[in-house]
């Protein structure tokens, strides 16, 4: 009797300890909204949510509060917060996908963020002028009616599967670093591919990139019109591909889990342990190896899809080996096969890239005029050269080096991989 | 098809790809050495081709400020800076061994592989910085030197310049020296125990810590006398010189047979001439409507056909997979 009692009170003060910290932050966000440290605290906050001692239907209704009430109406006072929600569920979405490939099915894939080009090019190739460059106008005439976006969103999962068994089929036999090699030759052969292919053939207008790229329709317009609700577009195109790449995340995250707890994901993570026990314990390689490719390949190829309608203009520029490192970065530094390990390393990395590092980089340039004496040193006389928002490579490089040498099972591990990372003979950490 | 012309090119589309290629294999001996002793790509390795490359440049342009350049002899100069480069080059090898893959030895092979991703991406902006802040640039470029721009001519249609000519004597010594060592001396004995069994190795007496400290020490220094040649060869360079020529050495080791010291050379003379080839033909026999630029694509779809036919490259031997 006494022991629920207590349980109960835990569990209450919990909740209001939560509520308090999402409430707090986000009026935080809302008060100060020049301050990073407060869409920090707000993105933090739903960290607490997750390791709250919560049943798991009380965490969701925290996270939906958080992620489809809160957050919505935070990007609508302040555009600059919403594009980045909309970035870090891009590559949330790029990391969950990964993951099954590097994570799960251990297949090092270095070359990554070509698929995620391949759905970007489809729709920008279809959702503007620039079909009609080398497709006759007498058959269709483009862009393609913003309707078909819907059509291009399956269409990229498809054509992104395809390519990743495409890619597959040749490099199964090989292993390890021979296959690191040629997934990152073939991201190079796509990407030199987007920069040239304007002749013979202007099929991706080459390094000048292809613009305007249509958006979705707003096709719940009228209805908000009839609810008397008069809203432009530049106000509802980020909310709109804001809950457009949260829907998609929701339907990842959804997978992924169903994937990782069937027979396909055991498979994937015994081909991971051992390759010849799995084969000889009867796991079809092959079939599975593909299945793994083709998976992470379409998550990568939808989001390419919204990407090119979200940011109306694509070059060969946004799908450089950084960017497949950058993924891989963020897959590594959250966990290895964990889901939100994956998701928390893509937040963590997008926010250092688009926040912190700029922060740091407007603070010392506040510094710099303020002319601050500090130590007989004047601050005025800082090189200008010193940007940190300029050497995001180095923190980069730095994080991954001593992520490997003191966290190598990343920031959340998956349960099973906490327990590989740590050598033989070594005590794993509880 | 106009074939007075393919083959009127021909004899100085081998030349520029033997260049080239040895170029790629004096790289790829650095990726293959270490493959060799500790089976990991050392991804960093093309920085420490560009760190090379820019002592090269620095020395260059700091006696060139001193009014130094003129009166010395261009041949010890470049003696100089090659030294200096391979000196740098490989005790830069060193500390990266030192600091971001000893730790993670023992570790799946994954994680050595991420932390030198991660030595690689922190090299290229370190350099980037330090050049910043020293001469406000980071694109710098080689001062020439007449007597290496000196063009020999080999019949009517050859013609190649002395720094050609240097960067493939300075391969070839290169090769035959580590031949030698790897084989012939004490010391490549004890590298070539660590490579087969590290334990029973240092239980046979040998000191293994030291002898991937050589390991790296050595091919540090052929990735600097690579990045100096390079840029004497090429003229430019800057932070990010080594990721193409990089990942075209690795491919070249593995086309060789990574591991494997004769495969990284012929390796990358394939991979080169390859590449001339593409470069040169491409337009004339697709009647120009592919150039030049797609030459990429070729050493990639090379490598791919390698690895499906012949996975272990063309000198390889079969190795074991360490999980």
């Amino acid at each position: 009797m006494s022991f629920t009692f207590r349980l109960r009170r835990s569990a209450l003060a919990v909740n209001v300890l939560v509520l308090a910290l999402i409430a707090g932050s986000a009026f935080l966000v809302y008060a100060v909204p020049r301050s990073i440290l407060a869409f920090m605290a707000f993105q933090a906050s739903l960290l607490v949510v997750y390791y709250a001692p919560l049943a798991h239907r009380v965490k969701m209704g925290y996270a939906v509060l958080a992620l489809g009430v809160l957050m919505p109406v935070l990007g609508t006072i302040n555009g600059y917060y919403m594009e980045i929600a909309i970035q870090v569920g891009i590559f949330v979405a790029l990391a969950l996908g990964l993951n099954i490939v590097v994570g799960l099915a251990g297949l090092l894939d270095l070359g990554y963020v070509a698929f995620y080009a391949v759905g970007a090019y489809l729709w920008a190739i279809f959702g503007s002028p620039q079909a009609g460059k080398f497709i006759s106008a007498a058959l269709v005439s483009f862009p393609l009616a913003p309707g078909w976006f819907f059509v291009f969103l399956i269409l990229g999962v498809a054509v992104a599967g395809v390519t990743g068994v495409l890619l597959g089929l040749p490099v199964l036999r090989l292993r390890g670093d021979y296959l690191a090699i040629v997934t990152l030759g073939f991201g190079e052969v796509i990407r030199v591919l987007a920069n040239n292919l304007d002749k013979p053939w202007n099929i991706t207008n080459g390094p000048k990139g292809i613009t305007p790229i249509q958006r979705p329709p707003l096709f719940f317009d009228p209805l908000l019109r009839v609810a008397g609700i008069e809203v432009s577009p530049f106000t509802l195109y980020p909310l709109y591909f804001y809950f457009l790449v949260l829907a998609v995340v929701v339907v990842v995250i959804l997978v992924n889990q169903r994937l990782e707890h069937s027979h396909v994901g055991r498979a994937w993570e015994a081909i991971r342990e051992d390759e010849v026990a799995a084969q000889a314990m009867g796991v079809p390689l092959v079939r599975m190896k593909l299945l793994a490719f083709a998976a992470g390949a379409s998550f990568a190829g939808i989001m390419g899809v919204i990407f090119s309608a979200k940011q109306l203009f694509i070059n060969p520029e946004s799908f450089t080996f950084l960017e497949s490192i950058g993924v891989l970065a963020m897959v590594i530094l959250g966990g290895m096969g964990s889901i939100p390990g994956a998701i928390i390393g893509a937040s963590v990395v997008t926010i250092l890239n688009l926040q912190v590092l700029k922060g740091i980089s407007l603070w010392l340039n506040e510094l710099r005029n303020s002319g601050l004496e500090f130590l007989g040193f004047n601050l005025a006389n800082l090189p200008s050269q010193f940007e940190p928002a300029k050497y995001e490579r180095m923190v980069f490089g730095i994080i991954l080096v001593l992520m490997m040498i003191y966290r190598p099972e990343g920031i959340i591990p998956a349960r099973r991989r906490r327990l590989e990372t740590y050598h033989r003979g070594e005590e794993p950490p509880p | 098809m106009d074939w007075p012309l393919v083959l009127g090119i021909l004899p100085q589309v081998v030349m520029d790809g033997l260049v080239l290629g040895f170029m790629y294999a004096l790289i790829a001996l650095g990726y293959t050495m270490v493959y060799g002793v500790l089976e990991l790509i050392n991804f960093a390795h093309s920085e420490i081709f560009m760190v090379g490359a820019f002592v090269g440049v620095e020395i260059l342009l700091v006696l060139r400020a001193g009014g130094l350049l003129d009166p010395l002899n261009p041949f010890l100069v470049l003696l100089l800076i090659v030294l200096t480069g391979m000196l740098v080059s490989g005790l830069l090898a060193v500390a990266i061994e030192r600091v971001a893959y000893r730790p993670l030895r023992s570790a799946p092979r994954l994680i050595p592989l991420i932390s030198a991703i991660g030595v690689s991406f922190f090299l290229q902006d370190a350099v980037r910085l330090v050049e910043s802040l020293w001469r406000n640039a980071f694109y710098l470029t080689y001062p020439s030197f007449p007597v290496f721009n000196k063009r020999i001519e080999l019949g009517e249609t050859v013609d190649f310049s002395v720094k050609s000519l240097l960067v493939i004597a300075a391969s070839l010594m290169v090769l035959v020296a580590l031949q030698f060592l790897v084989n012939r001396t004490r010391l490549g004995k004890a590298i070539r125990a660590v490579a087969e069994d590290q334990p029973t190795a240092s239980l046979m007496g040998i000191n293994v810590n030291r002898i991937i400290s050589v390991t790296f020490l050595i091919g540090g220094a052929m990735g600097g006398a690579a990045g100096v040649l390079f840029g004497v060869q090429y003229n430019t360079v800057n932070p990010f010189t080594g990721f193409i020529p990089g990942i075209k050495a690795f491919t070249a080791a593995v086309l060789g047979g990574i591991g494997n010291i004769p495969g990284a050379m012929v390796g990358g003379l394939v991979l080169g001439l390859l590449e001339a080839f593409a470069a040169s033909y491409l337009s004339l026999f697709t009647g120009g409507a592919f150039g030049a630029e797609y030459k990429d694509i070729f050493a990639f779809s090379i490598l791919i056909l390698i690895l499906i036919f012949r996975p272990r490259g063309l000198l390889g031997e079969v190795v074991r997979e360490r999980a």
